[in-house]
């Protein structure tokens, strides 16, 4: 892996007035690639997104290495940020319902990623944006262009929120479950328009979720988080090899529909796995 | 279809919410004014009036019948915009109200326009730094608009800015000798003086008028800064911020492009309020400029005991403040695309 | 705050109705002393519990305080500027400002606890029955709030004060008739969200009756807020009653009503500032306080549900 877009080394995230880290000494580096981050709830892996943008300004952040292609993301000031934010790193939220200005139209929001870090007329910026929501497969992008989020659907607005995102070429997106708050019909090709966009583009990308099977099929490579940390990291195919007994515990949790029909195992946790250090 | 016809529904609904409101209104001055004094004639007539002036209006009341009657005579006179004449000034009532009303709604537009260039930004301000200093700093200084007793700061800033410094006009709404020069068309100075081209007496106006809408427009401020402050912290939190702060746009950029949009549609509505509830501050600081409006008219009447004239007051803000809460329901839906449908 | 005092749901029905008010006790003054504790904390609101226990101890030693007697004249020292012998000058009947002020606080805080004590039995008795109630008792007694609420608090206790004649009792009246409505709105918010709970229900199958109910099982619940709020608008209240003072409205000369003062200083304003200063900063003093130990208290519990009106 030659070039990385991201080399990170043992970052710890802490919240002010928290105990214990969210996040603790996690470490991984990211090339052109797909990285999945999966992990249940609570267990740092948002955080761990939000801390790479520097989206928490109250959060203490500390880290070996923090390198974003040639920034330096920990020395970084607040103005450069902002020229990084939404032109070379994108973040993708979860849910399109909150996380889209209920009132402004949708393509107005589009076009503002753009004019942000292009200087370009209104007219270009609309243009690009209705490109940009054709390349999402809206059919009537003029039309959507014009729509209140709360007057698209759920699949169309996380559409509406990857065009925002992508506009602008990023060399490295993350997306923060970007599919969990949609209808399970809609997940598939909301998510195969993201993989197409990405792979065509030569994006590089974090996946965060929950869900096992969905970062299988998307994703080069896996990184298994629990309690802050991240226990086990491996090629994606190689999931059902994992050696990790919490990953075993979460993949053996996973209802199978051609599976028998007796009760799923619970998950049995070890305080270990809290202190453990990283293979 | 169907919404259109639960729109209707709450349309109605509305209607007959404010009708009752309107009828609590009137049992309430009429209680106020003809059941509470302990001769309702009197305290209209005032203590000197002749036997003939007494029994006339002792008839007029319908005092002799029962207090259901009385009530429908009440009604009947509100309706037909009777209100009875004014002992001080000889005039109908309405027609003396209609008279001085614009002085302050001119005061109280000035005061509003006031606090809420100061208050809204300031609220924003606090919300963006909270509990950092800037926030202690601006809690305080609106509290202390809100602690100040406003007849007070009146005097103190006459005798400050007019009497020492000379800033500004002092009592009245324009210097002595200006009064009369201006035709009055709307009663509105500013606008009278404009329209004659008396460009000297619209300046003596403005600086007439400073003073006392600042004052007013400070103490609501406080309410003003403390609601926008609320509803910042509440947008701040939302997901369609960290949104914005993803596409790279800066804090400045992202309060007031974004949050600062989603809390529009409540401050109006706080605003109207605000306004409403100025007019109780104009009824004193109006005292203290001798501003000739309808605080001055209603504290007039009350050192006098004209209780006519003292309900009718009542009943004229009252409605006040129903017509601003119908306006801020109104530009709530113009404002917000979700309500448009 | 409610989550620390809510009594949990007893399945014994026995002791359910007794226990809330007898365990009651000593857990509220615990949550009273971490309250005080937390307001002496913040500066802001520490300022206004010390500006308020200023004011009772004045008012209590008031004669102890005070130079001069408030009442006498001295017409051969009339406005007279600060000094030694006249901390604040003199009026313009050679009367001593700062003893008239010291003792002020005594008609300052007569209002306070008259107000308090009218305001918030009626405020509670139509909260808590139109929450209890509901229905058609909770429409008619809402709309009523409603219609006093349709008013500024200075107008409609100007329009009591003009039916019931000018004096300070009378103001206090108006103001307590005025004042009472966003208190009837708390209780009733409060009595609604536990209206439902076991130990209300195990006191009507009981054979409670409802005034027993709310008087034993619901007031008590609502007493800790409603208290609260009533020192939120206790600001209010000082500057409604000093605004009846200055219109002659409240109390009458020759008392020594801070309003009253003002009014009858402004007078001679241009010449003697202090006639009008000095009530004018007890005045402010005084709602500041309230409205920063109000704020203090807005922080301490629950922000969102005191925010509204």
């Amino acid at each position: 892996m030659t070039d990385p877009i991201l080399d990170v080394a043992d970052l710890s995230v802490r919240y002010p007035g928290a105990t214990a880290p969210a996040v603790r000494n996690v470490s991984f580096t990211l090339g052109r690639e797909r990285l999945g981050v999966v992990g249940e709830s609570g267990s740092g892996k948002s955080t761990l997104g939000r801390a790479l943008m520097r989206l928490m300004p109250a959060a203490d952040i500390t880290a070996r290495r923090m390198q974003f292609e040639e920034v330096d993301l920990l020395a970084a000031r607040e103005r450069q940020m902002l020229k990084l934010r939404g032109r070379r790193m994108s973040m993708i939220l979860q849910d399109p319902k909150f996380s889209l200005n209920p009132i402004r139209r949708c393509g107005d929001q589009i076009a503002e990623a753009y004019r942000t870090h292009f200087r370009c007329s209104k007219a270009q910026a609309h243009d690009k944006a209705v490109e940009m929501l054709d390349a999402v497969q809206i059919r009537e992008p003029e039309r959507v262009y014009r729509l209140y989020p709360h007057e698209v659907s759920g699949g169309m607005g996380q559409r509406v929120m990857i065009a925002m995102m992508l506009l602008t070429d990023p060399d490295l997106v993350i997306a923060d479950e970007p599919t969990s708050a949609l209808d399970v019909t809609v997940r598939l090709q909301v998510l195969r328009i993201l993989d197409d966009l990405v792979r065509e583009k030569g994006i590089g990308l974090i996946m965060i979720s929950h869900d096992l099977n969905l970062v299988r099929n998307f994703c080069d490579r896996v990184l298994i988080m629990y309690a802050g940390r991240v226990v086990e990291t491996l090629k994606a195919r190689d999931l059902d090899r994992a050696q990790h007994p919490y990953t075993r515990g979460l993949l053996a949790a996973q209802p199978r529909i051609a599976g028998d029909r007796g009760d799923l195992p619970v998950l049995q946790r070890d305080p270990a796995w809290e202190q453990e250090a990283r293979p | 279809m169907l919404l259109d016809r639960r729109r209707t529904n709450a349309l109605v609904g509305q209607g007959a919410s404010i009708l009752v409101t309107l009828f609590g209104l009137l049992i309430l001055t009429f209680v106020i004014g003809r059941i509470m004094p302990n001769d309702p004639v009197r305290a209209i007539v005032g203590e000197d009036a002749t036997r003939e002036v007494y029994d006339r209006v002792y008839q007029q009341l319908g005092l002799g019948r029962p207090v259901w009657e009385q009530f429908l005579l009440y009604i009947r006179d509100v309706a037909t915009l009777d209100f009875g004449t004014s002992v001080r000034t000889g005039q109908p009532v309405l027609t003396d109200i209609l008279r001085v009303l614009p002085a302050t709604i001119e005061l109280a537009t000035f005061a509003i326009l006031f606090g809420a260039l100061v208050g809204v930004p300031l609220g924003v301000l606090a919300a963006v730094n909270k509990d950092r200093w800037q926030d202690h700093v601006i809690r305080v200084f609106s509290l202390m608009g809100h602690s100040m007793p406003i007849f007070w700061t009146g005097m103190i800033g006459l005798l400050v800015f007019y009497a020492w410094l000379g800033w500004v006009g002092g009592s009245g709404r324009m210097d002595q000798f200006y009064i009369g020069l201006v035709p009055e068309r709307t009663n509105f100075l500013l606008i009278d003086s404009l329209l004659a081209r008396q460009w000297d007496v619209f300046a003596s106006a403005l600086n007439h008028i400073l003073l006392p809408a600042s004052l007013l427009g400070y103490s609501s401020s406080a309410y003003i800064t403390r609601m926008t402050r609320s509803f910042m912290l509440d947008q701040i939190n939302q997901e369609y911020i960290t949104t914005a702060r993803v596409k790279g746009l800066s804090t400045r950029q992202t309060i007031w492009r974004h949050a600062f949009g989603n809390i529009r549609v409540q401050l109006v509505t706080i605003v109207a309020l605000a306004y409403g509830a100025l007019l109780e501050g104009a009824v004193l600081i109006e005292t203290v400029f001798a501003w000739p409006g309808f605080g001055s008219y209603l504290t007039a009447n009350l050192l006098i005991g004209d209780m006519n004239a003292v309900m009718t007051c009542v009943l004229v803000v009252g409605v006040i403040f129903i017509a601003l809460n119908v306006l801020s329901d109104i530009l709530y839906r113009v404002f917000d695309p979700r309500t448009r449908a | 705050m409610m989550t620390e005092t809510a009594p949990r749901p007893e399945t014994d029905t026995a002791t359910a109705t007794a226990t809330p008010r007898r365990r009651r006790t000593p857990q509220a003054l615990k949550t009273a002393g971490t309250l005080l504790r937390f307001l002496m904390r913040q500066p802001p609101s520490a300022f206004g519990l010390v500006v308020l226990a200023l004011l009772v101890g004045t008012a209590i030693l008031a004669p102890v305080l005070a130079t001069h007697d408030p009442y006498v004249q001295n017409l051969g020292e009339t406005l007279l500027p600060p000094s030694g012998a006249h901390f604040f000058g003199t009026d313009e009947l050679g009367r001593d400002v700062y003893s008239r002020l010291v003792h002020g606080s005594r008609i300052t805080l007569t209002i306070i606890f008259l107000v308090t004590i009218v305001v918030g039995p009626i405020g509670l008795a139509v909260g808590t029955a139109a929450g209890y109630f509901g229905g058609k008792v909770d429409i008619v007694l809402m709309r009523v709030t409603d219609i006093f609420l349709s008013f500024p608090s200075l107008i409609l206790s100007l329009a009591f004060v003009a039916a019931l004649g000018p004096s300070l009792n009378n103001a206090i009246i108006a103001i307590a008739l005025t004042a009472w409505p966003p208190i009837a709105r708390l209780a009733r918010a409060e009595t609604l969200t536990f209206r439902k709970a076991d130990y209300i229900s195990a006191a009507r199958l009981q054979g409670a009756s409802p005034l027993r109910i709310i008087w034993r099982s619901i007031v008590p619940m609502c007493l800790p807020s409603v208290l609260i709020r009533l020192t939120l608008n206790m600001a209010t209240v000082i500057l409604t009653a000093a605004g009846l003072g200055f219109l002659g409205l409240g109390a009458q000369p020759p008392l020594p009503e801070w309003g009253a003062m003002i009014a009858t200083g402004r007078r001679y304003m241009i010449d003697s500032w202090w006639l009008v200063t000095f009530p004018g900063l007890a005045i402010l003093a005084v709602s500041l306080a309230f409205n920063l130990l109000g704020d203090g208290l807005r922080d301490a519990l629950d922000p969102r549900q005191m925010h509204k009106r």
